[in-house]
């Protein structure tokens, strides 16, 4: 909502400057936006009136005006400008003048004296640039200040107002509001009614009064359409940003700006019969004012004549019964239409108009014949012509019961003590009804109020009016509990830490991506699209945080980054039998050299070893499973499934190098991927006795085939292993001189100890015995020694 | 025995000059060994008289005596000497770089939420999550905004199918978290939200932080007073002004939006503010009527009060980031400047 201060200020003149009632307005919940000056500071600019003009003697482009200025002898003044020509008006600043971009003085011009200057626009400072002198209408007096005939002493005031505040979408309405706000006076153009001077009259059938509950409408005949528009209500039409069109129109649009009613005027050759509202039937189209073509819903209101649609109801008129500087007879409407009837309509149809914009935030119905009124009064003034009889078709308004309103609870509500005279006060400003008995009130809202139906609405409206500033800021009171803290929770903070800690950075990617990465990545095929992306790149929901990381990495490759570390945490998405999965995933990226170049340290790639161990420290003391397994983002002998008790929590493995190639990355990348949920169960630690035997070491080293799993070993080894180990663990990998090709040499460490006893060499040797002879008979073992 | 004297003079002597462990053992034999100068001399007394025997033998014990401690001191000399070599030997250029492992970091945005959780805990509050992809129903209706509301042309929503949405805001996790918790209740939900917008101030995806506290006595002007508090302790300005203006939420009555005075000028003007002296950081009310009776909680017995800010906007304004896109894009550059 944007208007002039002067407009404004001619129905309400409180006692506070342009700044301060921004301020007030802003405090009172409609934000001024911005506060703009109509024109620079400048003076001794005049009307002047160009009486005779001749060429000047030594420049052909320039002219030799005498200029009448309303006093003393007409000025001789020296001008360049290419439409000035004699009894033209224009701007005229005087010797002395201060002008936004020069200072003007006596000068000669080419040997000529020029006492000021004609102006443009621009040398005004109103536009950024004009072609030619600003040519002033004939009736201008001349001698005027020009900031005064032009009343450039304004302001421009821009409210951002919340969607509940539709009583404010207009002059008249604001002028209400800072009035209730400031306790200024209000004086609103009083309230015309135009008798009927012709019979012509239109027979208006409302076939849905539940979305049209209100109708109103009258014949105009004998119209100039081709007046000009008065130069105040153009002044304040385009003040308030809209473009004088012709004087019909203007008139609708400066009395849904004066009072927040939307007008439309027909022109009533192209009306054949009576007229109805009612929805729109499937397969009906409408060519609009923008000359779009609108395939209408059934949802839809339209305006119908008994030939054709005439205007999508409460959005926009039709082409073909538009007025024109040709139309001479109209047919005014003014309606009140259901906001919900009209909200999502223009939306649908990608439009948003003043009137649907008024509509379905809701509009004044008690208003809607004084609007009609107004307009016709205007037009009249403005086009002659004469006005019929109005037309009124009324069926059951919005309904504005009294809600009750109890002053204990506006201040336990608010925090503060009001009394009941305060309440009054307060509700009077606003100029509700309302009646009072022993601290309960009864307000009636008014028809111009949409956003007022329960007691928290009238409460909000005491706040408002009181100053949410004048509410104390209090520390609040409750009952001091401490937090329940799971100690076998894990935190997600404790795990970024720990990643942290091993040099890895955060980052955080869009939860949407490429379908290309589901597709390489995750091997989706069939990913979570969106309806309304904002473009195809972020078109799908992504499955996986891999994607993300591996963009992340190219896109820091290119910065010249060459070790790059990055985890994200993050929902992903799929579908569901019955809705969507949203796991939340941890993942990681690991690139370049295993540790930052640094003196003492061989420089060695980052491998799939140094991965797990950040993923196995994440769950320690919790010893995952890795298991051999295709994945399709990862090289298929170096990927793994990982697991915990059973349950699969993620993978791990180098990048493949398909999608190495493909985003052009020097080496692969190591990733990983784990289920959060599982990673959030911690345990809470129990004591177990500690021995007060010495533990015994053997350590087992045996030859397998290359194939055969360190974990299969293990597993092995571990079916029937005896009380007394305490530790299994592998601590050597050999291959190489002594061992034959496609053979690996494993060295296991066997700590065991009783808590009962000493173990004998016996117990020991039977017991290391024991793995061993696992080793040799399932595996094809060979002991070293 | 008058060379007893010559003898001590001698083997201090020869101590003296030795300056490696092994000589100086070797000396010692020479003299105080089997056949070494003074046990030589011990072996003589036997052909002595018992008086001389007597005398002799105290002198040759106060010699020996005298000799064992000049070969104890030597001793530590020379141990002395080898430990300052060896310490001198092993002195490190301590000004080397450690070896290891660098340290990553957390992402701007995370430091930003931990210690907005961490400020809201220390008064209470509990931490509560809900889904990302909302129903229409968490997103909008229980939040008191019906279809076709002029507000939820507010919210430029992403839509999964027609009943679901990648939620606007995190405001839907009051409406889970009321369902499964009975009153009193003090929650923040922190997470991501989305918006169907991509510009230089807008990304399609930000993090908000949800409050709510719902209680029997909870009011207007202590919501303020949470809130005023809340962004003096984030920004650590006891002075940071900060003002309520009345504004239009369909989940609260009456709503507030919260300015701060702005932290980039200190309030008086700058391109941060748009030249206002304030920043807008947060939209708040008490809990509509409705909004609780969506969940059955007696709305005449319970208040509540609500809040929702931004997180990337309160990091942009602590750590004086001037892109908001920055924070998606991964810059490592960028990143490693909050570590």
């Amino acid at each position: 909502m944007k208007f002039s201060e002067n407009w404004l200020r001619a129905y309400v003149n409180p006692d506070l400057d342009s700044d301060r009632l921004a301020h007030a307005l802003t405090m009172a919940g409609l934000e001024v936006e911005a506060l703009e000056t109509v024109a620079p500071p400048f003076d001794k600019v005049v009307v002047g009136e160009v009486l005779s003009l001749e060429k000047h003697p030594d420049a052909d482009r320039l002219n030799v005006c005498r200029v009448n200025i309303g006093a003393g002898e007409p000025l001789q003044i020296v001008c360049g400008a290419a439409n000035v020509r004699a009894g033209a008006k224009v701007p005229c600043a005087l010797v002395g003048a201060q002008l936004p971009k020069m200072a003007i003085k006596q000068a000669k011009v080419r040997g000529v004296e020029s006492f000021g200057m004609l102006c443009s626009e621009s040398e005004l400072g109103l536009a950024d640039e004009s072609s030619g002198l600003l040519l002033l209408p004939p009736d201008a007096m001349v001698g005027q200040s020009i900031r005064e005939y032009l009343g450039l002493d304004d302001k421009l005031y821009t409210l951002k107002l919340t969607p509940n505040r539709s009583d404010c979408l207009s002059v008249a309405g604001v002028a209400r509001e800072v009035a209730a706000v400031t306790g200024a006076g209000l004086s609103l153009p009083n309230a015309v009614v135009v008798s009927a001077a012709i019979p012509e009259r239109i027979v208006v059938t409302v076939d849905e009064p539940t979305a049209c509950p209100r109708y109103c409408g009258r014949v105009l005949k004998g119209l100039n359409a081709a007046a000009t528009t008065p130069e105040w209500m153009g002044r304040r039409l385009k003040r308030s940003g809209l473009r004088p069109i012709s004087a019909i129109v203007d008139v609708t649009n400066y009395v849904l700006l004066e009072l927040g009613q939307p007008l439309h005027a027909f022109d009533l050759a192209k009306i054949q019969g009576g007229i109805s509202v009612r929805f729109a039937r499937s397969g009906e189209q409408l060519e609009l004012l923008n000359q779009q073509t609108a395939a209408l819903d059934s949802d839809m209101l339209v305006i119908s004549d008994t030939a054709q649609i005439l205007a999508l109801a409460g959005v926009m008129g039709g082409q073909a019964s538009a007025v024109s500087d040709t139309t001479v007879d109209i047919f005014l409407e003014s309606a009140f239409f259901n906001p919900d009837t009209i909200a999502g309509k223009a939306r649908r149809l990608t439009l948003s108009t003043d009137s649907s914009y008024r509509f379905e935030r809701g509009v004044d119905f008690a208003a809607t014949r004084a609007a009609l009124e107004r307009a016709t009064q205007l037009l009249l003034e403005i086009c002659g012509g004469a006005a019929g009889e109005i037309t009124e078709v009324t069926a059951e308004l919005p309904q504005r019961a009294p809600i009750r309103l109890l002053v204990a609870r506006v201040n336990q509500v608010l925090g503060i003590v009001l009394g009941a005279a305060q309440i009054a006060a307060l509700l009077s400003r606003l100029q509700f009804d309302f009646s009072e008995d022993g601290g309960v009130f009864q307000v009636t809202p008014p028809s111009y109020r949409f956003d007022l139906a329960i007691e928290a609405d009238l409460i909000e409206e005491m706040a408002r009016l009181y100053g949410y500033d004048n509410i104390p800021a209090l520390p609040p009171r409750g009952s001091l509990n401490m937090l329940a803290q799971s100690e076998a929770a894990r935190g997600r903070d404790a795990l970024r830490a720990q990643l942290i800690a091993r040099d890895y950075q955060e980052v955080i990617n869009y939860s949407f991506v490429d379908a290309a990465w589901e597709r390489d990545i995750a091997g989706n095929d069939n990913p979570l699209p969106l309806k309304n992306p904002i473009s195809s790149q972020m078109g799908v929901m992504r499955s996986t945080l891999l994607g993300g990381l591996i963009d992340n990495l190219c896109f820091n490759l290119n910065r010249k980054q060459e070790r790059v570390r990055l985890f994200e945490t993050g929902c992903c998405f799929t579908r569901s039998a019955d809705g969507f999965n949203q796991p939340e995933k941890i993942a990681g990226l690991c690139y370049g050299n295993a540790k930052p170049e640094q003196w003492g340290e061989v420089v060695r790639g980052v491998d799939f070893y140094d991965a797990k161990a950040d993923v196995e420290a994440l769950f320690w003391p919790a010893v995952p499973r890795f298991e051999a397994a295709l994945h399709p983002a990862l090289h298929p002998g170096q990927a793994a499934k990982v697991s915990l008790e059973g349950e699969f929590i993620g993978w791990i493995g180098t990048l493949h190098p398909k999608w190495q190639q493909k985003y052009e990355l020097p080496a692969a990348p190591v990733l990983f991927e784990l289920e959060m949920a599982v990673l959030l169960r911690g345990r809470v630690p129990a004591f177990a006795e500690i021995s007060k035997f010495q533990a015994v070491r053997r350590d087992i080293a045996v030859v397998v085939d290359e194939g055969v799993s360190v974990q299969a070993l293990l597993d092995g080894m571990s079916e029937h292993l005896p009380g007394v180990v305490a530790e299994l663990a592998l601590f050597d990998v050999y291959r190489g001189k002594g061992i034959d090709l496609g053979k690996k040499s494993l060295a296991f460490r066997v700590l065991m100890q009783d808590t009962r006893q000493t173990l004998t060499d016996e117990e020991v040797d039977a017991v290391t015995a024991q793995l061993a002879e696992v080793l040799t008979s399932r595996y094809g073992a060979k002991l070293r020694n | 025995m008058l060379n007893l004297d010559n003898i001590l003079k001698e083997a201090q002597a020869a101590f003296a000059g030795i300056d490696n462990p092994d000589e100086l053992e070797q000396a010692k034999a020479r003299y105080l060994g089997k056949s070494g100068v003074l046990t030589e001399q011990l072996k003589q007394l036997g052909k002595m008289l018992p008086e001389e025997r007597r005398e002799a033998g105290a002198r040759i014990n106060q010699a020996k005596g005298l000799l064992e401690q000049a070969l104890k001191d030597r001793r530590e000399a020379i141990q002395e000497r080898l430990l300052q070599a060896q310490l001198a030997q092993e002195a490190l250029d301590v000004t080397l770089p450690g070896r290891g492992l660098g340290v990553g970091g957390l992402h701007p945005v995370t430091r930003t939420l931990q210690r907005i959780e961490a400020l809201f805990r220390s008064i209470g509050f509990s931490i509560a999550e809900g889904p990302e992809i909302e129903s229409d129903f968490y997103n909008f209706t229980a939040l008191n905004i019906p279809e076709n509301h002029p507000a939820r042309a507010m919210h430029d929503t992403f839509y999964v199918d027609d009943q679901h949405v990648l939620r606007t805001h995190t405001s839907p996790v009051q409406v889970h978290y009321m369902q499964n918790h009975q009153p009193p209740l003090k929650i923040i939900a922190p997470g991501r939200v989305y918006r169907c917008d991509s510009d230089v101030t807008h990304t399609p995806m930000f993090h908000q932080v949800e409050g709510l506290w719902v209680d029997e006595q909870v009011n207007f002007a202590e919501l303020k007073g949470v809130l005023a508090d809340f962004m003096q302790r984030f920004f650590e300005r006891d002075d940071l002004k900060v003002r309520f203006r009345p504004s239009f939420f369909p989940f609260t009555e009456p709503s507030a939006e919260m300015d701060i005075g702005c932290v980039m000028c200190g309030g008086t003007g700058c391109r941060v503010c748009s030249h206002t002296g304030w920043l807008e950081v947060l939209g708040c009310g008490m809990v509509h009527p409705n909004v609780l009776g969506h969940v059955n909680v007696d709305s005449e017995k319970y208040l509540g009060f609500a809040f929702g800010l931004g997180v990337e906007r309160l990091a942009m304004l602590r750590y004086g980031v001037n892109d908001l896109r920055l924070f998606f894009e991964s810059d490592l550059r960028f990143l490693r400047q909050f570590n």
